[in-house]
């Protein structure tokens, strides 16, 4: 019982994490059509860009809870010009060129990322950037105390505190999809971007905009995940990003509510799975998940199924 | 027929010879150029079949090559010591290796089977993240695994590959790829990937001729990875990276995606570059990735495009037999063209 409910809270606070990053992969998949191949990498830029910023302002020495909301918006809004940055420079200047073009940049710009930041520092100071090969300890934001154990489980207080900020996210998401004038125009844009531009809808300015929110969502798992484990390095989007890719497959790519569910799904299947067998195969858990689904139900659970047309 | 039969036994002929010779003469200091240069051959070559003629992107060929790799080094530790009855040690050895990297293709050429099957039913970005993320999981999985020797890899298989071995299969890749190029079942993938679904509407099956493609490429991969590990007598999983993989979607890219000798050129001239600049290590994936976006932005067809050598103007000249079909010339599948 205790090991169930253990998995069961381990699985919630992995499957947030890939739901916000899988989040990014479906926005932009709606939009463009496009897999950002490189949304993985700004997930790990998210989780450097919050440890710069822990450094300059000081956070790891006096850690409170103003500062940590700092750092995590500062990182938010460092992935989100990243975001508007790749699209405006890589991939619109592609936007009427044959598919596989864009995804051979995507694939570029993740790459550069990855290698980029695994040089040795070029500078020095304020911060040690590129940050090398070598991983990272991400410090402690916040003090929240000594680790709750309900009916004998584990739970560390920064956990609830990022699975509370992820799912407030998540709303404030579906806030914006659903609810906002930007949301109407995303939709429009996803369902025909021709049309929607016929309409007075300003495409590219949409497109930028899905670019910002996917990043800045990265950009907080980033940290959310970085509080609770702490090692980072230049290649840690890598696997994240491709597990968060099969979350959004399973949930449909493209639709919202679908990238939620399937990072979640995701999260605690790779967690059950692995804490009953062994943990030596954890990573072949997501893809074994992506082949079934691709079998089985490749328009994934929330997903339509679509015919391809000429 | 006889013509066809002619055109791919003659490179082979001619070939052998001169390899044997160059065997002889070739200093011991730049056998691992040659081997780089050879098994980077027939890795681009190989990839372009899937991602150069179908149009499709695989990112996990180092996943197919581990595979290969590690199925020929389990095949020559089998039969270490072992020799065939009434051959000279010699020739049974060669026997040995032959039938190991035989197994070591075959391997592969299933794993690309399994892989496949499920991926390429669905659009082709679709693939490049599945491979990728399988390449991964088959080093995962071999780090994992005792018998493999975990992350040690194995170590101690004997040398056998030489200038000979190395020089035929890159025959044989390339052989094998201009074949297909002017086959019904090359014409099949160029159509998959001028318009797959107007290619399925004349009655191309397209997941059929993609899966085949995707399979003959993989057990070229393991052929590379049986020859990799036997030139430097072990196999390791750090070996077969996806880095291993980006590597060969650059030469494939930059010579032009559907061009066999860009593909070779590139291979050749980057297998250069990689062991003239080892002292650079640390930027020369940096360089690769620039080059990825570079290149998309503003040659994205790459150096040829999807044109042969002897299809530019400079080499028009030079008299050269009749070709059996006109190139399959087309757009490139990164060409300029507008979607709507």
């Amino acid at each position: 019982m205790t090991e169930l409910l253990q998995h069961l809270i381990n699985g919630l606070s992995l499957g947030t994490i890939y739901a916000l990053v899988a989040l990014g992969y479906t926005m932009v998949y709606g939009v463009l059509k496009l897999i950002n191949f490189a949304h993985g990498d700004v997930y790990m830029v998210g989780a450097f860009a919050g440890y710069y910023l822990g450094a300059v302002i000081g956070a790891d020495r006096s850690p409170n809870v103003g500062k940590a909301a700092l750092v995590t918006i500062g990182a938010m809004a460092i992935c989100g010009a990243l975001g508007f940055v790749v699209e405006r420079f890589a991939y619109r200047p592609l936007r009427h060129r044959a598919r596989l073009t864009a995804l051979i940049t995507a694939i570029g710009v993740s790459f550069l990322l990855e290698f980029g930041f695994q040089l040795n520092p070029l500078l020095r100071a304020p911060v040690e950037f590129p940050p090398g090969p070598a991983p990272r300890f991400f410090p402690a934001l916040v003090d929240l105390g000594p680790p709750l154990e309900p009916l004998g489980a584990t739970v560390q207080r920064i956990d609830i505190l990022g699975f509370v900020v992820a799912i407030l996210l998540m709303l404030a998401l579906q806030w914006i999809v659903y609810r906002t004038r930007f949301g109407v125009a995303m939709r429009a844009v996803s369902f025909d971007p021709q049309v929607a531009g016929l309409m007075g809808i300003p495409v590219n300015r949409i497109i930028s905009g899905t670019f910002v929110l996917g990043s800045a969502l990265a950009a907080a798992a980033g940290i959310i995940n970085a509080s609770s484990r702490p090692r980072i390095e230049p290649l840690m989007g890598l696997m994240s990003g491709l597990k968060a890719f099969v979350a959004a497959v399973l949930g449909g790519i493209g639709s919202v509510p679908g990238a939620m569910a399937g990072g979640v799904v995701l999260g605690l299947v790779e967690e059950f799975v692995a804490g009953y067998t062994s943990s030596r195969y954890r990573d072949a858990i997501a893809f074994t998940v992506l082949i079934l689904v691709l079998l089985v139900r490749p328009e994934g659970l929330f997903g339509k199924g679509q015919v391809e047309k000429v | 027929m006889i013509r066809g039969a002619f055109r791919s036994v003659l490179p082979f002929v001619v070939g052998i010879p001169l390899l044997a010779i160059a065997q002889a003469f070739v200093p011991q200091a730049y056998f691992l150029w040659i081997v780089t240069i050879g098994v980077n051959v027939v890795l681009a070559v190989s990839l372009n079949v899937v991602n150069g003629f179908t149009g499709q992107f695989s990112l996990g060929h180092a996943g197919f090559m581990a595979v290969g790799a590690y199925t020929a080094a389990k095949v020559s530790l089998a039969f270490a010591g072992v020799r065939i009855v009434g051959l000279p040690e010699v020739v049974s050895d060669q026997l040995a290796f032959a039938f190991a990297l035989a197994g070591g293709m075959g391997a592969a050429a299933l794993a690309g089977f399994l892989v496949g099957m499920p991926s390429l039913r669905l659009r082709g970005d679709y693939l490049a993240i599945v491979t990728l993320g399988f390449g991964e999981i088959i080093r995962s999985l071999i780090e994992n695994t005792t018998v493999l020797g975990e992350a040690l890899g194995l170590q101690g298989l004997p040398k056998r590959t030489n200038v000979v071995w190395i020089g035929v299969s890159a025959l044989a890749t390339i052989v094998m790829a201009r074949r297909l190029a002017v086959s019904t079942q090359g014409r099949a993938l160029f159509a998959i990937r001028e318009d797959e679904i107007a290619a399925e509407a004349m009655g191309v099956d397209t997941t059929g001729y993609k899966v085949r493609a995707f399979t003959i490429s993989a057990a070229y991969a393991g052929l590379a990875g049986g020859l990799v590990g036997h030139s430097i007598q072990m196999v390791t999983p750090a070996m077969f990276t996806f880095i291993r993989s980006i590597e060969v979607v650059v030469m494939v890219v930059l010579g032009g995606l559907g061009s066999v000798t860009g593909s070779i050129l590139a291979a050749v001239v980057l297998g250069i570059a990689i062991e003239a600049f080892r002292n650079f290590q640390e930027y020369r994936m940096v360089v690769y990735a620039l080059l990825l976006v570079v290149l998309m932005l503003l040659r994205p067809q790459g150096i040829l495009g999807t044109r042969e050598l002897w299809d530019l103007r400079f080499f028009r000249r030079v008299p050269r037999p009749r070709p059996l079909a006109a190139t399959p010339g087309g757009a490139s599948p990164t060409d300029v063209r507008d979607e709507p």
